[in-house]
């Protein structure tokens, strides 16, 4: 089983379009990986999707790296 | 004010015979059929199991992977004829430009496939889960709004629909404006994909479509007396229009000359075409009328030809009305024969196929026509492409709705 942080980062290259090298986990979404906001908005669905939980709005607006998703989940989805 | 001359100067196509326009005409010149039994989802509950499918495209040849993602297919295929347009063309656009060329490509429907699968995500999961993309990725004027951000065009942008004339009036609509000075260039056609299960169930429900399951590429057979209905078809065409200076200044080649686009309406019924022709008939000498030439100039005319019971006998006695005996001097084709009908590019498809036989002297063939209908009496260079040196031609698209367009293309 792979680790949070591998699944989270699958997830962005996908979605994203980017290389996995480039999701370090401080490169900002938006400003690092060339995401909009509405790119945001459906990251966010997929991560709710893979790890089976409900990211509210105002939560989901904090979630702009990978390492802030990572603690996020570890804290909220995965029991 | 005198009006401005207007050229096609590029062109652009994904359809069932071809992903570019090159290998299209070749198949049409050589009468071959684009039309196969759908393999794309499973049609075994479905009446009509065929159409005519755009196969191998590769819409990373485009645009990347990342924007492909949101976007419906037919706005793949409009984005990939109307690049391919513009390369065609030699266009480029800069700073200095940028605000005198614009884009006008539609669509019959749209995003049916999208506006399908979305709603099984909500009715399966709920609202949270339809994508951010979704209204993006599924509205008709978003192959205009994509290619604008693509090579930064900053003219109007605007998007026809008008069921299966939408190509057609798309071009005739760009025509105007160019002649009236609102861009130098535009972007122009039409795209569409519906033969995707929710589209392929409407029109077989309508009772529209051809039910030859047993011979698919023998099923769009225009004006012959076994005809049962169209071929639904995915596709698109583009073509770049150009102010006949514009073109001339930057020294590009010049397939065509628009030269006149005529419009009407039915007014009759939801789908089917007026008693006699009517309206279609209106409609080309609107188009005559626009060109200010006279129905004995035409040689050739690229007709909607369908293949369907009503529309091939009503397009034939509204050639007659609008030509009186010239209509049996002159040729027509139908090359829905071997593309099928794909609705909203279908026009812009049509025209490019008339450019080229104005352009190469060739007349595209119809196929299938074994034993035409007594009704349908007019040369519809049956089986095989004929060159032949033509001036003037017409493309017809008629849609639901009873809307009507021709457009009269010259040779120049």
């Amino acid at each position: 089983m792979s680790s949070i942080e591998e699944r989270v980062k699958k997830i962005v290259v996908e979605q994203l379009g980017v290389e996995e090298d480039q999701v370090t986990a401080d490169a900002s979404f938006v400003d690092d990986l060339g995401a909009d906001s509405l790119d945001t908005v459906e990251l966010v669905m997929a991560l709710e999707e893979e790890f089976d939980c409900e990211i509210p709005d105002e939560e989901a607006e904090n979630i702009q790296t990978l390492g802030q998703a990572v603690a996020y989940i570890e804290e909220h989805c995965e029991k | 004010m005198s009006k401005r001359r207007v050229v096609i100067t590029g062109l652009g196509m994904v359809s069932p015979v071809g992903n570019t326009v090159a290998e299209s005409w070749e198949n049409i010149k050589a009468g071959r059929s684009g039309i196969q039994t759908i393999d794309t989802f499973d049609v075994s509950a479905f009446p009509v199991k065929f159409g005519g499918l755009i196969k191998d495209f590769d819409v990373t040849r485009y645009i990347k992977a990342k924007d492909a993602k949101k976007m419906d297919p037919f706005i793949h295929y409009g984005m990939a004829a109307g690049i391919q347009a513009m390369e065609d063309a030699g266009l480029e656009v800069s700073e200095e430009n940028a605000e005198r060329i614009g884009v006008h490509m539609g669509a019959g429907i749209g995003g049916i496939d999208t506006i399908s699968r979305q709603h099984q995500i909500l009715m399966k999961s709920g609202p949270r889960r339809i994508s951010p993309f979704f209204v993006p990725s599924a509205i008709i004027n978003m192959i205009s709004g994509n290619l604008s951000i693509h090579f930064g065009i900053k003219g109007p942008n605007l998007a026809m629909v008008t069921a299966c004339a939408t190509g057609t009036h798309a071009i005739g609509d760009a025509f105007r404006l160019i002649q009236y000075g609102d861009a130098d260039a535009m972007i122009v056609g039409g795209a569409e994909q519906a033969a995707n299960p929710l589209g392929l169930a409407g029109f077989a429900a309508a009772r529209a479509l051809s039910t030859r399951n047993d011979e698919p590429q023998a099923a769009s057979r225009p004006w012959d007396r076994d005809r049962d209905g169209f071929v639904l078809s995915d596709g698109a065409g583009a073509v770049v229009l150009e102010a006949y200076e514009h073109a001339k200044a930057r020294g590009a080649r010049i397939y065509a000359e628009v030269l006149g686009f005529g419009m009407s309406g039915d007014a009759y019924h939801m789908t089917l075409p007026a008693k006699g022709g009517e309206g279609a008939a209106r409609c080309m000498k609107n188009a005559l009328r626009d060109a200010g030439l006279n129905p004995e100039q035409i040689d050739y005319i690229n007709a909607h030809g369908t293949s369907t019971p009503a529309g091939d006998v009503c397009e034939t006695q509204a050639i007659k009305t609008a030509f009186g005996d010239h209509a049996y001097k002159l040729a027509v084709s139908s090359t829905k024969s071997m593309t099928g009908h794909a609705l909203g590019a279908a026009g812009a498809m049509e025209t490019i196929f008339t450019t080229l036989a104005l352009y190469e002297g060739i007349l595209p063939p119809t196929i299938n026509l074994d034993n035409p209908d007594e009704q349908c009496d007019l040369d519809y260079v049956p089986h095989q492409a004929r060159e032949a040196t033509i001036r003037y031609a017409l493309n017809n698209s008629f849609g639901f709705g009873g809307t009507n367009g021709t457009l009269v293309l010259g040779k120049v």
